[in-house]
């Protein structure tokens, strides 16, 4: 069977992976692995912006999916960018097998403000199930606490819940027990 | 999917397309990309997209200006965003001016973008949602509820068409109920007016100073009660059309001030000391023979003249009884699906006894007859029995033996008793005397009727 894999750009927390691979486990059924960590490759780095290009490490993890991989989720503490935006809580391929979520500004700390770890916990589950959902095909809803609605800044983080609504939840649910388990 | 609004991104840096189209596609819009204006161009030639990002600079070939222009040639209702990268003042005005609707710097923050497309999908949901409407009330009045095979109606239909597009001064004559407001309507819906208001003023259902105040608006402090400076119907109806009902029952003063109007376009509001200027085609209406109420004196002679630039007479419906059948089944359909219920027609003796009525309530009465029979009809067909109150009621006219009194005093008589009848309801009474209310209230001042 396929399987969900993750996998650290640069170095990680460890803790960051409990709270990630536990709440993946809740939502898609299928075995979830780690691969060795990516240094993150210097053509990724903008000088002008002190960012870095999202798409640059999207293309490394496409180049490192292993063959049985259903999904690769890439995980990084460095602040991305994209040429049209000024920043990124994570991108992800729409129906696709690549996705990307940065800690950078899930830390309290970023924003001033001392570290708070269960904080921490809850943004990290919820952007990650938000940019796996992406690549089950869901697209944002409308609904601000579901975990598929479209944070911009974070206090729409902090608003979602850490799960997908019930309409969310249902196409995930009908997408996994199709024929071809949603792959 | 939002699949409705597609959304073109034209960029030479393809890290710059993908990566734009990627985020918006996260959003469920249908995305295409174009690395330059040219192939943006072709792109916007088969396809209606509501938003178009395009880069201020490309190389080689045609820059973004450019293609923006080319791109509101093919599609002009596509918004198009400037982006850019090096922000100057200049740039911005030139893009602005030249039609862009919005001008942004990148990177920009995710928020102003994702509240950008929502705003501007908004305002496109809005524009559309409003000309479905526009085209549907247009269709409406040129073409449903004036039925006719008659060929005076027909001569009349043409004329409305051909006389549209002009502001002349419209005058309808005609019974109550022949549908005067209709052609009115379709006089103003045919013609480049039709994006405007419409506004109806009844004439016969004010008093002078309530009419006045009503036609020309009033200044703040004009009378007990005016808190605020409103407008009339005339400065509503600016750049459309004002159709004034039962224009022959407004008083001598009212008469004056509407001569003004039609002569300068122009009138002081109710209190007021500045003269407002309106751009307004004025079609009027009325059941009375103007030309006799100018010979007795009721109605002044200049403002006859003034109205009757083009003159509509509308037959009453006895005159054109081929068109009886069309009406009915017209109001059959109609009526039967928005109160909901099936009913297939009517049968052909239910047809003869409408054929065979007088309708002195013309259109009107015939289309409150059917929907009578629709509420009551218990099957899919209007059969005669469903039309037997209209044969008592025609009945008894053919025996009746008629009093010795003048016709004012029969007129006067039948009105009493339709308000005794109908318990003093007003609406009811016209609806069973086959006038409209205006009419009716009309009536009432003069019989001095209380009711």
């Amino acid at each position: 069977m396929n399987a969900l894999y993750f996998v650290a750009i640069g170095s990680v927390p460890e803790k960051a992976w409990d709270w990630i691979e536990n709440a993946a486990a809740d939502w898609f059924p299928m075995p979830i692995r780690r691969l060795s960590p990516l240094s993150i490759p210097d053509a990724a780095y903008d000088v002008k912006r002190k960012q870095y290009r999202s798409v640059e490490i999207m293309k490394l993890l496409a180049k490192h999916a292993p063959h049985d991989a259903a999904r690769v989720l890439g995980v990084t503490d460095v602040d991305l960018t994209i040429p049209m935006l000024s920043f990124l809580f994570g991108q992800a391929q729409l129906e696709g097998p690549v996705a990307l979520v940065s800690l950078c500004r899930l830390h309290q700390e970023f924003y001033g403000l001392p570290a708070q770890d269960d904080l921490l916990r809850e943004r990290t589950v919820k952007e990650m199930l938000h940019e796996m959902g992406h690549t089950f095909g869901l697209v944002h809803c409308l609904e601000p606490t579901c975990a598929m609605s479209l944070a911009t800044h974070i206090q729409l983080v902090d608003a979602k819940s850490e799960r997908y609504c019930s309409r969310c939840g249902l196409q995930l649910v009908q997408r996994f027990a199709s024929p071809d388990g949603g792959l | 999917m939002k699949k409705n609004w597609p959304i073109l991104v034209v960029d030479d840096e393809d890290v710059m397309c993908e990566s734009m189209a990627a985020w918006l596609r996260e959003d469920g819009y249908r995305v295409d990309t174009a690395p330059n204006g040219q192939q943006a161009i072709e792109l916007a030639k088969s396809s209606d997209y509501a938003i178009c990002f395009v880069d201020l600079k490309m190389p080689g070939g045609i820059d973004g200006i450019e293609t923006m222009m080319e791109i509101h040639h093919v599609r002009p209702e596509a918004s198009v965003i400037i982006i850019t990268a090096y922000a100057t003042v200049d740039t911005a005005i030139q893009a602005m001016k030249e039609g862009a609707q919005e001008y942004i710097v990148k990177p920009c923050n995710p928020q102003e973008i994702s509240m950008l497309v929502s705003r501007i999908l908004k305002l496109k949901k809005l524009q559309s949602e409003n000309a479905i409407l526009r085209k549907k009330l247009t269709r409406q009045y040129r073409h449903h509820d004036i039925i006719t095979k008659n060929p005076r109606m027909e001569e009349i239909l043409s004329l409305t068409q051909d006389i549209a597009s002009l502001r002349s001064t419209v005058l309808i004559r005609g019974e109550s109920g022949t549908g005067k407001e209709l052609v009115a309507r379709a006089v103003h819906f045919s013609g480049q007016r039709s994006d405007k208001p419409f506004i109806v003023v009844s004439c016969a259902a004010l008093t002078e100073t309530l009419l006045e105040s009503e036609l020309f608006g009033y200044e703040k402090g004009a009378f007990t009660g005016a808190a605020a400076q409103a407008k009339g119907k005339f400065e509503l109806a600016h750049g459309g059309t004002i159709f004034l009902d039962e224009i022959g029952d407004i008083s001598p003063k009212l008469q004056a001030d509407l001569l003004r109007v039609l002569q300068e376009r122009r009138f002081y509001r109710v209190g007021g000391n500045q003269e407002v200027e309106v751009d307004v085609r004025i079609i009027a209406a009325t059941n009375k023979n103007l030309a006799e109420e100018v010979q007795r004196g009721s109605f002044r002679e200049d403002l006859y003249y003034r109205l009757n630039v083009i003159e509509i007479c509308l037959p009453a419906l006895r005159a054109r009884r081929e068109d009886i059948p069309l009406l009915a089944e017209h109001f059959v359909h109609r009526i039967s699906s928005e109160l909901g219920k099936d009913i297939s027609g009517i049968s052909g003796t239910a047809l003869k006894l409408l054929m065979a009525y007088d309708w002195p309530g013309n259109v009107r009465e015939l289309e409150n007859v059917i929907e009578r029979a629709i509420v009551t009809c218990h099957n899919g067909l209007l059969d005669e029995q469903d039309f037997s109150w209209l044969q008592q009621n025609a009945g008894p006219q053919q025996n009746w033996e008629v009093p010795d009194v003048s016709l004012d005093e029969l007129e006067r008589r039948a009105i009493v008793t339709a308000l005794e009848r109908k318990h003093g309801n007003v609406k009811e009474a016209s609806v069973a005397l086959g006038i409209d209310r205006s009419t009716l209230y009309d009536k009432l001042k003069r019989y001095q009727i209380s009711h």
